[in-house]
């Protein structure tokens, strides 16, 4: 826990990036309260930020790690769906209705998120193996893969949305673990692996290094292509996940839930101070963005925005970030 | 010069095997019948895909146009209804105009800060659709209450035929506003210093500013061209459909830059030609044409052309390795 | 100097602390080749960048034709006839010769529409009267480096040129395309236009250039025909080295030779090199120099398993090694600090602590997680043993000055318990001070560890000093071998002269 505490400590020190994403949290916090007092400082509210967050936070951190490298994956929403369709469609297959009514069995469930994260490993395998041997630029590759993804999500449920997951799904989506929300908590556990796995473990290292520099990771002797294959694949586990935190909500599966998420996710990773280019970026970072930007919504929403006004925040959001970190660099040089 | 050619070539050579290939399966495909439909299915993507391309030549990836030219077809019909205007010429002129004014949104982020096009395109094209959809409207205006001198525009063929069982087919005259415009963007590439500049900035953008090009004019330039192009093409779509959706166009963006990489572009920019774009719309579109002949389910459409990306960027990404290193 | 085309006198410029050119003065007369020599870092690129207008000079005038100018521009010294071939060329690889030749002028004619038959015809007679064959309707990425140089050259006589800038102009050539690029300078020359080479590869600028100034740390240290100089002079001044009397003797351990630490038998890479065979023992200190193209860089590559198609044998202590990857070379106990430090061996965004421990993650860590505290003794204990000027690993490596980065590098070999250490220019752009440590380290490396090491330098001061033995490369084959106790470096660059 101590060693937990003294890293914190050095990540603002170091990176004032930190603390200027939580005073913009607090910010938020404060001018949404101060709009509408009765109806966002709610306990009800918060908690339902808490089952909505994480499934975004976990994409999030997908793109961070895509970024990591100086590539992008626009194909996780795609995986995401995928998962979701084909756990649901196991489900279908294994049980009837009337076990599914009765609560399911949960060694059932246990092999329903087994699938589900292996075809986000095998869909980031494939993501991989585009850009690491076929040497495809990252963009185009998961543009192509999303499609496909996508495409197969169609076929396999012929339009509309898979539903009747058992109750255990749904607990993932919907319940509640020690009094927190059940995402959340997965959210929780998530981002504190990949934390640990990007500062501390030498894939991690070895992916920020080859962001900084490929030239100089090569003759660092380091398995450049090895390390991205792997990152990909890690980002298609990722998107798995929140694939499993989406339909476990939604208790349903569809080829096109959540085509805003990507454009959010890279926002979120943006803001979180992840540079597109490659070698830097933090799971705290990218945290607390989606935090900031899950209260703005809510702030917006309470405010009785619509839907479509919050994607026009969104976008000026972005655009807003560019500038701002355009300035900083300016400073910097 | 000399590769262009020679990737047209490739290009134009595969799209005849396919053709053929497609033919072979299915004989209804050689009917005049369909091929009118797929020239018109063109159009509209193809419209689109010039504007694109010109921005990928830059080096740029633009995915806002089709929250541009969305905006710029439903605030046109819906300022046409509102005033009773009868014409096409002014609310085309305003659609384009509409789509210049999104452009320079995406140039003025573009040059002054200097920021990826991908990201900023992703901003803008976002607060297009949301601002849209969001304080304007999002019922949709059908055929009747649609001005019906668009309709009537649009329905204008080249040639008709009616045969003996009364059917008629025809070629839209749409096609030739296609052309046209293809060729004015092909004559801007090739023979303005401006079009010049564009290839130059793919080249390099160090490079063109010691060269002494004007790189503020010529990112605006691109962006609002792409724009406007956009706004052309989305007045173009509602007029031959009949329909003004402002939830169309979703999605879109994918597909066509899939067709602009297919026709020979380079992401990397400073590669491509407005006859290879189109090539790779036709062939783009062929596919989705021909599946639904082959009477494919609908569904896999999407798999397929996934599918075609990905091979066309395998190919490009062997042909573009010298550049990558 | 009146009959100066253009005179820079008691030049000052200051950047941000950094007192980059002090009291610099420099003429170029019309119709001569001058070489202005110093290493990276010597201010030579401000010079440059001075006279072509992109900086203005604090203190000290400028003078063209003997007028002093005042706030000269880009544009205005175009004007004037002064055109720099940078580094890059600033082509378009995208666009044809012809183009990238013709747009230029007809930018500055103030078109806005291209005519294609006036671009050909300019793209022509700028080829012609530089006398190259070389396809105007070609794309310029398709041509090699020395082809894209003479079209950056042919467009910077197209508009009335005086002075020809050339920075670096020798760095990507083979010797071939060397001597062609010098038959075109002699020809330039005898136009009357003034060519300023900036380099640092000394033997090509001896056999091109009539004058030389050197620049060492914003000075002028020398001055005069070239005529004047030998190889080692102008290191000397470019360094600021004085040449130290002793020189690195090896003696064989007592008793029977255990094999060599490395041997290298009839290696052969094509289009590089061609059956090298090499032995070194532990505790030698190898030198390997050459003329441009020799091949000397491709040996280092192969050596660190990047070249893996060479054939030939490659034994370390006795045993045979296939070296396909740069993971097999490490494996092997080959290191390798490669020639551009910036690009190749550093990463300047990260910390010193990550940069040392870059190659070595895999052996302080235990289920990939690492081993903190192992990585924390780790690195201060490099950091100490090499005395990186730093007081905290967790600093940037791009603040560290040119000397403490190249130490950087070395740590990170030295963790890996190498028994074999390949340098490629191991001091080029680093302070002398930071030299004389470097040159210690790589010393107590041998010595005390017992590495082979293999040296690649085009400062022979270096090698003389450094090494025990010094092998010459040419054209892809090794021609001799000198032993340092008994020759010196004015006969070594008499040898490496008789090579052209």
């Amino acid at each position: 826990m101590k060693s937990l505490v003294i890293d914190f400590r050095r990540l603002i020190s170091r990176d004032n990036n930190i603390a200027q994403l939580i005073a913009m949290t607090i910010a938020i916090f404060v001018i949404m309260a101060a709009l509408n007092p009765d109806k966002f400082l709610r306990y009800y509210n918060f908690e339902s930020i808490a089952y909505l967050f994480p499934e975004l936070g976990v994409l999030s951190i997908a793109m961070l790690v895509a970024m990591l490298t100086g590539g992008i994956d626009l194909s996780v929403i795609g995986i995401a769906n995928l998962s979701g369709i084909l756990a649901g469609l196991f489900f279908h297959g294994m049980i009837t209705p009337a076990e599914v009514a009765a609560g399911g069995g949960l060694p059932v469930v246990l092999v329903g998120i087994v699938l589900a994260l292996a075809i986000g490993l095998a869909a980031g395998a494939l993501n991989g193996f585009l850009i690491t041997r076929l040497r495809v630029t990252p963009i185009l590759a998961t543009l192509g893969t999303g499609q496909i993804f996508a495409g197969i999500a169609l076929v396999l449920t012929g339009g509309p949305a898979i539903v009747g997951f058992p109750a255990a799904w749904d607990f993932i989506g919907n319940g509640k673990i020690l009094g927190l929300a059940t995402p959340f908590v997965v959210f929780l556990g998530v981002a504190t692996a990949m934390a640990f796995v990007l500062s501390r473990t030498t894939f991690g290292v070895n992916l920020m290094l080859i962001g900084t520099n490929p030239k100089a990771a090569v003759f660092a002797g380091l398995k450049k292509g090895q390390m991205i294959f792997y990152g990909y694949m890690t980002t298609g586990l990722l998107a798995s996940i929140a694939g499993i935190l989406l339909s476990g909500r939604t208790n349903a599966a569809k080829s096109d839930y959540g085509t805003s998420y990507l454009l959010q996710a890279i926002l979120i990773a943006v803001l979180g101070g992840t540079n597109p280019a490659g070698g830097k970026g933090t799971v705290a970072g990218v945290s607390i963005a989606v935090i900031a930007l899950m209260l703005l919504s809510s702030g917006f929403q309470i405010l009785r925005f619509s839907n479509h006004l919050i994607d026009f925040i969104w976008g000026a959001f972005l655009l807003l970030v560019i500038v701002i970190n355009a300035y900083k660099y300016r400073v910097r040089s | 010069m000399t590769i262009f050619r020679r990737s047209e070539v490739i290009i134009a050579t595969i799209l005849l095997l396919a053709m053929i290939a497609i033919g072979l399966v299915n004989p209804a495909f050689w009917q005049l019948d369909n091929m009118f439909s797929l020239l018109r299915s063109n159009v509209v993507i193809g419209i689109m895909a010039l504007g694109v391309l010109i921005v990928m030549l830059s080096g740029g990836f633009d995915v806002s146009f089709p929250a541009f030219a969305v905006a710029a077809m439903y605030l046109t019909v819906k300022g046409m209804l509102y005033f009773g205007y009868v014409g096409i010429a002014l609310p085309f002129l305003v659609a384009v105009v509409i789509g210049i004014l999104c452009g320079c949104l995406n140039g003025f982020f573009v040059y002054k800060f200097r920021m990826v096009p991908l990201i900023v395109t992703l901003g803008t094209g976002s607060m297009v659709r949301g601002f849209l959809l969001g304080v304007v409207g999002t019922s949709m205006i059908n055929i009747d209450r649609f001005p019906p001198v668009l309709i009537e525009f649009a329905k204008t063929e080249l040639f008709s035929l009616t045969r003996a069982d009364g059917s008629h087919s025809g070629l839209t005259a749409m096609v030739l506003v296609y052309f046209g415009l293809a060729l004015a963007v092909h004559l801007m590439l090739r023979y303005t210093m401006i079009g010049r500049s564009i290839y130059a900035l793919g080249g390099g953008a160090e490079a063109a500013n010691r060269v002494g090009f004007n790189l503020k004019k010529t990112i605006f330039f691109i962006y609002c061209t792409a724009g406007a192009l956009a706004g052309f093409a989305g007045m173009l779509h509602c007029s031959m459909i009949w329909l003004a959706n402002p939830r169309d166009f979703v999605g879109m963006d994918l597909e066509v830059i899939a067709a602009v990489v297919l026709g020979g572009a380079s992401i990397f920019g400073g590669r491509g030609s407005v006859l290879g774009t189109m090539l790779g719309v036709f062939m783009l579109v062929m596919v989705q044409n021909s599946l639904i002949i082959m009477k494919v389910d609908t569904t896999w459409q999407l798999v397929v052309v996934g599918i075609i990306i990905v091979l066309a960027t395998v190919a490009t990404a062997w042909r573009d390795r010298k550049r990558q290193a | 100097m009146s009959d100066a085309f253009i005179e820079l006198c008691n030049i000052e410029k200051h950047f941000a602390g950094v007192h980059a050119l002090n009291d610099v003065s420099l003429a170029i007369r019309p119709g001569e080749i001058h070489c202005l020599a110093g290493e990276n870092g010597s201010g030579k690129s401000t010079v440059i960048k001075i006279m072509s207008g992109v900086y203005r000079p604090d203190g000290g005038t400028i003078r063209i034709d003997g007028q002093p100018v005042h706030k000269l521009t880009p544009i205005e010294s175009i004007a004037r006839g002064v055109q720099v071939i940078y580094q890059d060329f600033s082509l378009f690889g995208n666009l044809t010769v012809a183009e990238n030749l013709a747009l230029n002028t007809e930018l500055r004619a103030g078109r806005h529409l291209i005519n294609w038959g006036s671009v050909r015809r300019l793209a022509r007679r700028a080829l012609d009267e530089l006398g190259v064959d070389i396809d105007p309707e070609a794309d310029v990425e398709t041509l090699p480096t020395a082809g894209k140089q003479l079209v950056a050259i042919a467009r910077a006589l197209m508009s009335d040129a005086r002075l020809l800038i050339m920075d670096e102009p020798t760095t990507a050539l083979t010797r071939k395309e060397v001597e062609t690029l010098f038959s075109i300078v002699r020809d330039i020359q005898r136009r009357g236009i003034a060519i300023l080479f900036v380099s640092h590869k000394m033997r090509e600028m001896l056999e091109i250039s009539e004058r030389i100034t050197v620049i060492r740390n914003g000075r002028k240290v020398a001055e005069g025909p070239t005529g004047d100089f030998n190889e080692g002079l102008i290191i000397r001044h470019m360094t600021g080295h004085d040449i130290s009397a002793e020189t690195y003797h090896w003696t064989p351990p007592p008793g029977p030779l255990p094999p060599p630490r490395l041997e290298i038998r009839g290696l052969t890479l094509a289009d590089s090199f061609t059956d090298l065979a090499l032995a070194i023992h532990p505790g030698e200190i190898v030198g390997l120099s050459g003329l441009l193209g020799s091949g000397r860089t491709e040996v280092a590559l192969a050596l660190f398993g990047m070249e893996p198609d060479y054939q030939g044998e490659i034994l370390i202590d006795g045993a045979p090694a296939r070296l396909n990857t740069v993971q097999d070379a490490i494996a092997t106990g080959i290191a390798y600090v490669p020639e551009d430090r910036l690009s190749e061996g550093l990463f300047l965004t990260q910390s010193i602590n990550r940069n040392i421990l870059a190659t070595s993650y895999d052996t302080i860590a235990r289920h990939t997680v690492i081993d903190r505290a192992k990585a924390a003794t780790m690195t201060a204990e490099m950091i100490a043993n090499l005395q990186v000027a730093t007081p905290t690993g967790e600093k940037l490596v791009s603040e560290l000055s040119g000397g403490n980065q190249q130490r950087v590098v070395l740590a990170r070999w030295l963790l890996t318990q190498a028994r074999v250490l390949v340098l490629n220019g191991p001091t080029v752009g680093v302070d002398v001070g930071s030299k004389a440590a470097i040159h210690r380290i790589i010393r107590d490396l041998a010595v005390n560890h017992g590495l082979a090491v293999l040296m690649i330098s085009d400062d022979v001061l270096e090698l003389v000093e450094n090494c025990n033995r010094i092998v010459l490369m040419h054209r892809g084959r090794f021609v001799e071998e000198c032993d340092t106790a008994v020759i010196n470096e004015e006969d070594i660059s008499e040898k490496l002269k008789s090579f052209r």
